[in-house]
């Protein structure tokens, strides 16, 4: 029973896992039932899953040559009634699971709005090289990898990318999604409760993939009317050339805001009338002949 | 866009080498430098020992222009065990990386981090798990069919070289140059020349296009081998389960790497030719590319998995005296796999934004797999049962590979739960589960399947004891590097992060870290394996051919086979033919009548595979660094060395039956002198 022993890893994190803060610690209603349809299916496959590594185990350990009381059947190698239930065990746990899957895609549809009394909260998310835009659009202002939302509020995201792929993820809110240029993808989520929550991008960028970080902020409506009046007094407004110099490749930044931001700058941006932003100028063996795209 | 590219073109005609210059060596960067130097060192001081000691024209003859599949098997399984330790080498890299990067930006800069686990994923996929499986087929699919060789013995010889052309053109992309740093699966518009402006990405794409090619073409010679020829009686359901294993891997083969390779063209157009494939502009898609290298890497996964399945259902059956259990189910399993495997490409990118239907669909294709893989999981456990189970190495890989690989199995099936994935995808837990499967199984299985066959292929065993600390250090080094990658990802973790900030991750990438070390251990214990075993391979020889009791036709020949492998074809009447040949001998106490020989027939060596690959080594490196008059000599070169092999006169030497009589015979007295010192029998029932 050696083989048991190393599986303890396995059960003690999940045990460690749920009491931090990873999607197994959600803070709103598309986490939670993220969260619940995974250990429902777990769990389903658990079932199976236990006693077919016993029986391995068992069976190997019991049938070992030094062992005088096992029953050898040399020749034994068709039952028609053990083919039945091995057929039909796993077909019937993938048929129940099935019907999670049928069922959890389309209620957890990222695209699908949030069921509440409440108006959705518009957020327009630019993906750049390499940090988060996040635009406003019913404020007029804009921030940078850093995104202050009323708490208990359905959230909808719109989100596009300036140059290659990316994802947005907040692990405790639920559901991520891909950003790519030229497109636009939908986001819906709710924090619950006031919080800050770590986000990140999931779909790797680049060299400064590692900074697109950001925190969630969940406030209480009082207190984001108090940060909106904040960020209107302070900053600079983002006009087509604040853009220009914001798109340029940067890693790591530091949070901030603008005041204002110029009307449908995302749309330009998802429509590429602002054609979609130049990469890197280097690489080994590509920058000593040919110029850049588009310089 | 379209400006550039043809400047691109026009410019190196200004310069004889095209992109190619002394800044080309990253001379500020001692990590890649020192490893290349001392890879380029070990390789000079290799060569240099094979002249002065004579072993060349051997070296030659024997390997090099060899078309016999035995040797062209071990080459690639040597060749896929020398990149399976250079990919271990980046896994340490990453993880000894992510180990230290928590607020720090630790030892390796983004630019090179990113080409580590680039390099990694290609590596381990392209350049080990797939050379150690073709290597496998290679050695054991003829000699289990009961024939000579493979369908086309030097199509198999171009194969194997234009595996080890991608191979070298990785490796020379350490010191000439980068590689990519885009990860495994170069998602464009990042693989593109907007974002990927150095030679890294033409580097991936050529070594893959001219290896894509070898393994297509093996795929056609064991497809062929396996439907047309066979040995008299040898029908489709008397075949070993690792050659349907074989069949239906290369079956998707044939049908997954056109598409790998159109892929990587239309990559490639784009970023010499300024097309708009898959570009951000102009019309292009990446959710084109994305859809395509996922309708390659889905089956792609099954086409590792599919034999390494084969070989656990051979050493199954073998060390637990008794036959597969459900054999015709096996088949089946495996057929339905070899099918749904080509439709669920999609679960890759449930968060790119396809419908719920589509999401759904997909998943539910997904999670029929898993009924198929439980098939053969059951199988296997009942194959256990009411037998005589012996515990030597294979089978302890075997039964670790059925705990792990369910394991794996069962986040697998997780992540195709679509609102699993929404939260689950791209992060460490996605990683730990593919690693679970992929060592569980791939990795397990070669090592299980080398110490298995390594007596037939050089007729001594492996040491036992050796065997085992590999095992030990293996199994346990994985569940400590990535047991606490799920837990990671449960966290939030995503994949390919360089540097972080977060203080939750870091106990689990500081244990993940210590189980690189045991692995690295167990990579150690594995040389010492075969260096200890080489040097007791007295004490250790195989005296009759046969020494783990097998049951199919390999074991009926010599250790190691001759050229021919068998004097005379072997005539099948079951499922396991040789078991019934040892039956009969064992109850008659004597062995079956002489044969009457015949001269065999066998194909000659020829160099057509290494020099083709030579100039196609030229051609990729020429089109990585837009050389093109070079470009224009490979192309020429490796196309004459096809015409020039078609010309030939004499494709076949003759082994004349005075020898193939005086060779049998000594395999014949060998074992009949077994046969006097077991007047019992090797199994009492």
């Amino acid at each position: 029973m050696r083989y048991v022993r190393a599986s303890l890893p396995a059960s003690l994190a999940l045990l460690v896992a749920g009491c931090s803060h990873g999607v197994l610690d959600p803070q709103g209603p598309v986490g939670a039932a993220n969260r619940q349809i995974t250990l429902n299916a777990l769990t389903i496959m658990l079932v199976i899953v236990v006693p077919t590594i016993v029986a391995a185990l068992v069976f190997a350990w019991w049938f070992r040559e030094s062992n005088p009381r096992a029953r050898r059947l040399p020749h034994w190698s068709y039952s028609g009634r053990i083919e039945l239930l091995v057929w039909s065990m796993p077909l019937l746990v993938v048929i129940f699971l099935g019907g999670i899957i049928w069922i959890g895609a389309h209620q957890l549809d990222p695209y699908r709005p949030i069921a509440s009394s409440a108006k959705a909260f518009d957020v327009q998310v630019v993906s750049l090289d390499w940090k988060w835009l996040f635009i406003y659009p019913d404020q007029g202002i804009a921030a940078v990898n850093e995104l202050v939302v009323p708490a208990n509020v359905p959230l909808h995201f719109s989100l596009t990318s300036a140059s290659v792929m990316n994802a947005f993820f907040v692990p405790q809110l639920g559901s991520m999604i891909a950003t790519m240029n030229g497109m636009v993808t939908q986001l819906h989520l709710q924090a619950d409760h006031p919080g800050d929550y770590y986000g990140e991008s999931t779909q790797f960028s680049g060299d400064g993939f590692s900074g697109m970080r950001f925190v969630l902020h969940a406030v209480p409506s009082d207190r984001f009317e108090e940060w909106l009046t904040k960020v209107r007094q302070s900053g600079t407004v983002l006009d087509r050339s604040a853009y220009e110099t914001l798109v340029r490749e940067s890693e790591n930044v530091q949070p901030f805001t603008y005041r204002g931001v110029e009307p449908k700058l995302f749309e330009a941006v998802v429509t590429q009338e602002i054609p979609p932003q130049n990469g890197p100028q280097h690489g080994r063996g590509g920058v000593f002949v040919h110029p850049q795209p588009g310089s | 866009m379209a400006a550039a590219a043809c400047s691109c073109i026009r410019s190196p005609g200004a310069d004889v080498f095209g992109k190619l210059s002394w800044n080309a060596i990253p001379w500020d960067q001692p990590i890649p430098l020192t490893a290349g130097a001392t890879v380029i060192f070990i390789f000079l001081a290799v060569i240099a020992w094979v002249v002065i000691r004579g072993h060349m024209p051997y070296l030659w003859r024997e390997w090099i222009t060899s078309v016999d599949h035995k040797r062209i098997g071990v080459m690639y399984t040597l060749l896929g065990m020398v990149m399976l330790l250079r990919g271990f080498i980046d896994a340490v890299m990453m993880r000894s990386q992510q180990a230290l990067a928590f607020h720090a930006p630790g030892y390796l800069p983004p630019e090179h981090y990113d080409q580590i686990f680039t390099a990694h994923g290609t590596i381990m996929i392209f350049f080990a798990a797939m050379p150690l499986m073709i290597g496998l087929m290679n050695f054991v699919v003829p000699l289990q069919l009961g024939v000579r060789d493979v369908a086309f013995p030097t199509l198999n010889s171009t194969s194997f070289w234009l595996t080890a052309t991608g191979a070298l053109l990785i490796n020379v992309s350490l010191v000439v140059g980068e590689f990519a740093r885009t990860g495994w699966v170069a998602y464009p518009p990042l693989s593109e020349l907007r974002y990927s402006p150095g030679v890294g990405v033409d580097y991936y794409l050529w070594s893959l296009l001219i290896s894509g090619v070898g393994t297509l073409m093996t795929g056609i010679n064991f497809v062929t081998t396996i439907l047309k020829i066979r040995a008299p009686g040898m029908s489709y359901t008397r075949m070993p389960m690792f050659t349907w294993t074989a069949l239906a891997a290369n079956l998707l083969i044939v049908a997954a790497f056109p598409v790998l390779t159109a892929t990587l063209a239309m990559l490639a157009l784009d970023r010499y030719l300024g097309f708009h494939f898959f570009t951000d502009t102009a019309g292009g898609n990446m959710m084109m590319f994305i859809n395509l290298i996922w309708a390659w890497g889905h089956p792609e996964v099954y086409i590792l998995a599919l034999p390494a399945f084969g070989i656990f259902s051979e050493i199954f059956s073998t060390f637990s005296s008794k036959p597969l259990f459900g054999y015709r189910s096996m088949i089946i399993a495996t057929m339905a796999i070899c099918l749904i495997s080509f439709t669920v490409w999609l679960h890759h990118f449930f968060t790119m934004g396809a419908g719920a239907n589509v999401n759904a669909v997909f998943g539910i294709a997904t999670s029929l797999i898993a009924v198929a893989t439980g098939i053969k999981i059951y199988n296997w456990i009942f194959t256990m049962y009411g037998g005589r189970v012996r515990f030597a190495t294979p089978m302890m890989w075997s039964i670790g590979f059925i705990f792990t690989f369910i394991i794996g199995g069962m986040t697998g099936v997780l992540l195709a739960v679509p609102p699993a994935d929404f939260e689950l995808h791209n992060s460490l837990f996605l990683v730990a589960h593919f690693h679970n499967v992929i060592i569980g199984a791939v990795v397990f299985a070669t090592f299980a399947g080398i110490t298995f066959w390594f007596p037939k292929a050089f007729g001594f065993r492996l040491h036992e004891g050796w065997g085992r600390a590999v095992f030990w250090l293996s199994f346990v080094g994985f569940y400590v590097v990535f047991m606490p990658l799920y837990v990671a990802g449960l966290l939030g973790m995503t994949r390919r992060l360089q540097h972080y900030d977060v203080a939750m991750w870091r106990p689990w990438m500081l244990i993940a870290a210590v189980g690189i070390v045991i692995m690295a251990a167990s990579a150690a214990c594995q040389v010492m394996q075969l260096v200890v075993s080489i040097r007791h391979r007295k004490a250790l020889r195989d005296e009759i051919d046969d020494p783990w009791e097998g049951r199919s036709l390999e074991w009926a020949t010599s250790s190691p086979p001759p050229a021919y492998n068998f004097a005379v074809l072997p005539r099948v009447h079951g499922t396991e033919p040789y078991w019934q040949i040892k039956r009969r001998a064992i109850e008659t106490q004597q062995q079956s009548n002489l044969p009457h020989y015949e001269p065999i027939e066998l194909p000659r060596n020829s160099p057509t595979g290494f020099i083709t690959a030579f100039f196609a080594t030229l051609t990729g490196f020429a089109l990585i660094w837009h050389i093109w008059w070079l470009m224009g000599v490979g192309v020429a070169a490796a196309y004459a060395v096809f015409v020039w092999f078609a010309w030939r006169d004499a494709p076949v030497k003759i082994i004349p039956a005075a020898v193939v009589a005086r060779l049998d015979r000594e395999r014949r007295r060998a074992r009949a002198d077994w046969l006097a010192r077991h007047p019992e029998g090797e199994e009492a029932p």
